[in-house]
């Protein structure tokens, strides 16, 4: 199988397939006698699919197309993907070493590339994806062949010989028709099993080669970046080469119109990881990023909670073990823990952790604010100086963020009405409607500067530069609407040397966790009516992580079942307040 | 579900939508604009199944952002109407009146001629035949525009024929504009519809060609055929002919007839009031003090001193009489409930007295014959009107303490 011959001329081992099946030399094409034919023994398969693919070659293209596979198209969007990010500051081992591996794996276990496949087929693959992908850098090259060589036993002739007859039908039928080649055939129902690759599914790549490399970005945050266009996804297709021409079925693979959507994301991340048999991840530890620790401390800044809470986070995380590295760390295929959202996590716990200080029953907090109100009155700057920060006013605080909040909220729900989808290059479904659709976009197009012009030169918004956070607060701000350096000594006691809240009580989101493989949600969120400032609380997370509220208070309902299991085992039916 | 908080392009279209309602029920036409210009990509989408698609959206709310923008600029404008006809073939037809009717307003006859006469050249296989209204539609408006054209010429006949010349172009063209007027305003009024404007030249026309069988005739199915909708104007329209026509009261009696009977409070019924007082026929005097009571019970006629003055008349003359008080008492019956604080109040007696001593005279003297002497309006008026020793006022007052009888009767 392997070739490792060298070469007759320049005595090179770098050998390539040329369309009939022989190796060629790399360095001085050299063209030798040997082909593959001769390990073959199917043979009689390969020379079928590769007179098929000859005929899909007669099948008249827009002019000047070349024939692509799907899978090419996806390597190229994860491409412009991952140099993005490389951009935005990622480490360029992510580019070359985790993703180009991850897609080289997943391409065999969906046996679309590197493996026992006929001949004609993978040689295209291959040759397009070197001329236009530059993925592949030279010295890899003979690991290129090597996987192509590779002895799978998988790859048998039923499988090859139904893809070759379907490949038939498809040059045949005129109703199915894509630019690809086998864009028809991508969406056949029977490529579930091998977890076909749609868009959302790029950015679940990505993500996966993220956490692998741990950078500091969370799932909530590369999803942001690609609203605000910092990531190639919507009309990624635009970037594709002239040649490889995007029509028919294509476009329903590539031209996405909706947003991703988090827990889709999230969902097939883990199922790709369990797909590809990637191993134990690399340990999420204390010092990283991801790690409710460090996460919690960076959503207490964008919150505008003081850093005091950041203790409280802690002994949270440590009381119910969810700062463990066998927690948080990512094992592919282990279907008995929960899978972890590090961004809704922390968030959840800082929830938590306002629970136990202000309860949040739309009273108790407001308490505490006048009093904590009354000792700032009587209190002069030097006195605070000293004490280190005012007293925390959760009434002061709920006033500033919720005006904020409010104001950024309504921007960004502007934002996504404004939002233009479409692009520059043309989508049409067959040659037919080209001239319609192209028209249609003139149209578009000229409507659009008349009425631009009419609105009286409203620059449309800059793209805002890519930052992690979304809501910065100073401290430099004398009016006081930072809350960083406030003080929590209004909440806490001192118990026996300990500091400990001065409320006493909790409420539970939910007595009852439900059953998440059943219903979706560990507790529901919309059903019930809980208190004003709960409410509040969730949806500032919510903007932040740009997620529904209901995932955060999941997450909640998690956290306060492992905080008060013992008490819960006892008292299960009765009391849905409890005393800490 | 998370599917449904996905933000998708449909959805996104929506809240644009949405927005631009607000911006314009605001009057915020920049803003407007801007959101319209998200939205345009609409064009670009399937939305067969919706019940108004984007493009007719687009037209639309783009009309409206277009003629109420400060920079009203027509040839921009124009020049997107152009764009809105190639976007619907349904809709073709109606995009091309709506942009005539604003170049009407505009003032830019010749162009909304011309595009009329493009709009009726305008042929789509069997869209045709469906949009046979929207055809006769433009083909009456360019009736409409050549009416206008001969009366532009009649006037300028009328005055070269006072200076004594005779242009012989003017008159011929003059007549070819009457045939064109003619034949497409023909066409029109036979459809059932309101179509006042398109009857009132048609009958201008025929009237100046002496055309009166044929006026009378379009006039009376205008007015009396049911398969038309209720149009009082058609029975003005009617009257005023007929009034023209010099036919006999009898006529123009039965023609006001059906106009009271739709519209009571029409500005016609003081001439109708006036007609019928003044017929020998006692059911229609009785019909007039009918027919000017029912007037005076809308609010828009309360401050009207010619109708009150007709009223009082015809009370006057029955009273002296002596007969027919029953007429009063019948249409007083329905009113006296409500009558005294609507038109009789101290209040009013004050005001109207202060601004209007006519108003106030003939008022009183209804008042003063169906509620007596004592009544609140005429005590004041009347003691106002001799206070400055008016005479007429004085006159009043006897007249009323006179025949205060009348009014124990009427009330009864």
């Amino acid at each position: 199988r392997d070739f490792n011959e060298r070469c007759a001329q320049c005595s090179e081992v770098n050998w390539g397939l040329t369309d009939g099946g022989r190796f060629y030399c790399r360095s001085c094409h050299n063209v030798t006698e040997r082909t593959r034919e001769v390990v073959n023994t199917d043979f009689i398969t390969n020379s079928r699919v590769q007179t098929i693919s000859k005929g899909l070659k007669k099948q008249e293209k827009i002019d000047g197309g070349c024939e692509w596979y799907i899978c090419e198209g996806f390597q190229l969007v994860l491409k412009k993907q991952v140099e993005a990010l490389e951009a935005l500051g990622v480490c360029p081992q992510m580019k070359d070493e985790i993703l180009c591996n991850f897609w080289r794996c997943y391409l065999q276990k969906s046996k679309q590339a590197y493996c026992k496949r006929p001949a004609g087929e993978t040689v295209k693959t291959l040759s397009v994806c070197e001329s236009s992908t530059d993925v592949d850098s030279d010295p890899e090259r003979p690991s290129l062949l090597h996987l192509l060589s590779l002895s799978e036993s998988e790859g048998d002739l039923q499988t090859d010989c139904s893809f070759a007859s379907s490949v038939s039908k498809v040059s045949e039928s005129t109703s199915v028709y894509s630019g690809s080649v086998d864009g028809s055939l991508y969406l056949m129902k029977n490529q579930k099993e091998k977890l076909r690759m749609t868009m959302p599914m790029t950015l679940s790549f990505c993500y996966l080669a993220l956490l692998w490399v741990r950078e500091p970005i969370t799932l909530s945050e590369l999803l942001r970046f690609v609203v605000e266009g910092h990531i190639p996804y919507m009309n990624v297709f635009q970037h594709f080469p002239e040649k490889m021409k995007l029509c028919g079925l294509d476009l329903k693979i590539f031209c996405v119109e909706s947003w991703p959507v988090y827990e889709e994301v999230f969902n097939k991340m883990h199922e790709l990881a369990a797909f590809l048999d990637l191993p134990r991840f690399p340990d999420i530890t204390e010092s990283c990023f991801l790690h409710p620790d460090m996460l919690c401390m960076k959503y207490l800044m964008e919150a505008n909670l003081p850093d005091e809470l950041h203790n409280w986070t802690c002994r949270v995380v440590k009381k119910i073990g969810i700062g463990e590295v066998d927690f948080l760390t990512l094992m592919p295929g282990n279907k008995s823990t929960r899978k972890v959202k590090y961004d809704v996590l922390a968030a959840a716990v800082i929830v938590v952790v306002l629970k136990l200080l202000f309860l949040l029953d739309d009273h108790y907090e407001w308490l505490l604010s006048e009093f904590a109100e009354e000792r700032n009155k009587n209190n002069t700057e030097v006195c605070m100086f000293y004490s280190g920060g005012p007293y925390f006013e959760f009434k002061k605080w709920y006033e500033v963020v919720k005006h904020t909040l409010d104001v950024e909220q309504k921007k960004l729900d502007e934002q996504k009405a404004k939002y233009l989808w479409r692009c520059e290059k043309p989508l049409f479904y067959s040659v037919k409607n080209k001239s319609k659709v192209l028209k249609r976009r003139q149209m578009v197009v000229n409507l659009q500067n008349q009425f631009g012009k009419l609105s009286g030169s409203v620059q449309r918004a800059e793209k805002p530069n890519p930052s992690s956070f979304q809501l910065s607060w100073s401290e430099e701000n004398r009016d006081g609407s930072c809350f960083h350096g406030h003080s929590l000594k209004g909440v806490l006691q001192e118990k026996c040397g300990l500091l400990t809240a001065m409320n006493p009580d909790y409420w539970l989101c939910t007595v009852k966790l439900c059953n998440e493989k059943l219903c979706g949600h560990l507790a529901h969120y919309r059903e019930v009516e809980f208190p004003q400032s709960y409410h509040f609380v969730l949806g500032l997370f919510s903007f932040l992580l740009r997620i529904q509220p209901s995932y955060i208070h999941d997450e909640v309902c998690m956290i306060e079942h492992k905080l008060f299991n013992k008490k819960l085992c006892k008292k299960l039916k009765y009391n849905t307040v409890l005393r800490k | 579900s998370s599917n449904e908080h996905k933000l998708n392009f449909k959805k996104s279209k929506e809240a644009c939508l949405s927005y631009i309602q607000d911006a314009l029920l605001q009057k915020q036409w920049k803003r407007a604009a801007e959101f319209l210009t998200c939205y345009v990509e609409s064009l670009e989408k399937d939305y067969s199944r919706e019940h108004i698609g984007p493009s007719e959206m687009i037209w639309r709310i783009g009309t409206e952002i277009f003629w109420h923008h400060s920079q009203r600029r027509m040839k921009e404008f124009s020049c997107f109407m152009e764009q809105m006809k190639t976007l619907g073939v349904k809709r073709y037809l109606k995009v091309c009146l709506e942009h005539v009717f604003h170049l009407l307003y505009n003032g830019q006859i010749d162009e909304a001629y011309q595009n009329l006469s493009l709009a009726e050249s305008w042929r789509f296989g069997e869209q045709t035949a469906i949009q046979d209204k929207e055809i006769k539609l433009i083909q009456a408006y360019r009736g409409l525009l050549d009416y206008c054209s001969w009366s532009k010429q009649k006037k300028i006949l009328l005055e070269h024929g006072e200076d004594g010349f005779a242009d012989l172009t003017v008159e011929q063209e003059m007549h070819g504009y009457f045939r064109k007027a003619a034949v497409n305003l023909k066409e029109i009024i036979k459809i059932p519809g309101v179509w006042d404007v398109f009857v009132k030249c048609y009958v201008d026309l025929l009237e100046f060609y002496g055309e009166h069988n044929e006026a009378r005739q379009v006039l009376n199915d205008y007015a009396y055929n049911s398969k038309f909708p209720a149009n009082p104007n058609a029975h003005v329209y009617l009257y005023q002919f007929l009034k023209r026509q010099g036919e006999s009261k009898k006529s123009l009696i039965s023609a006001l007839k059906i106009l009271h009977d739709i519209v009571p409070s029409h500005e016609l019924m003081i001439d109708f009031n006036t007609m019928l007082q003044k017929s020998k026929k006692r059911k229609k005097r009785q019909l007039g003090l009918e027919v000017i009571f029912a007037a005076l019970d809308y609010a828009g006629w309360k401050e009207n001193a010619k109708a009150w003055s007709r009223l009082a008349r015809q009370v006057k003359q029955i009273v002296i009489s002596e007969k027919h008080l029953d007429w009063i008492k019948k249409e007083w019956n329905s009113r006296k409930d409500w009558w005294p604080d609507f038109h009789f109040s101290r209040y009013l007696a004050k005001r109207n007295w202060q601004e209007n001593k006519s108003l106030s005279y003939e008022k009183a003297l209804v008042a003063g014959i169906l509620l007596g002497k004592d009544c609140k309006y005429f005590k004041y008026v009347s003691h106002q009107g001799c206070k400055v020793r008016l005479k007429r006022f004085r006159m009043l007052k006897k007249f009323v303490t006179r025949h205060n009888p009348v009014y124990l009767r009427i009330s009864g």
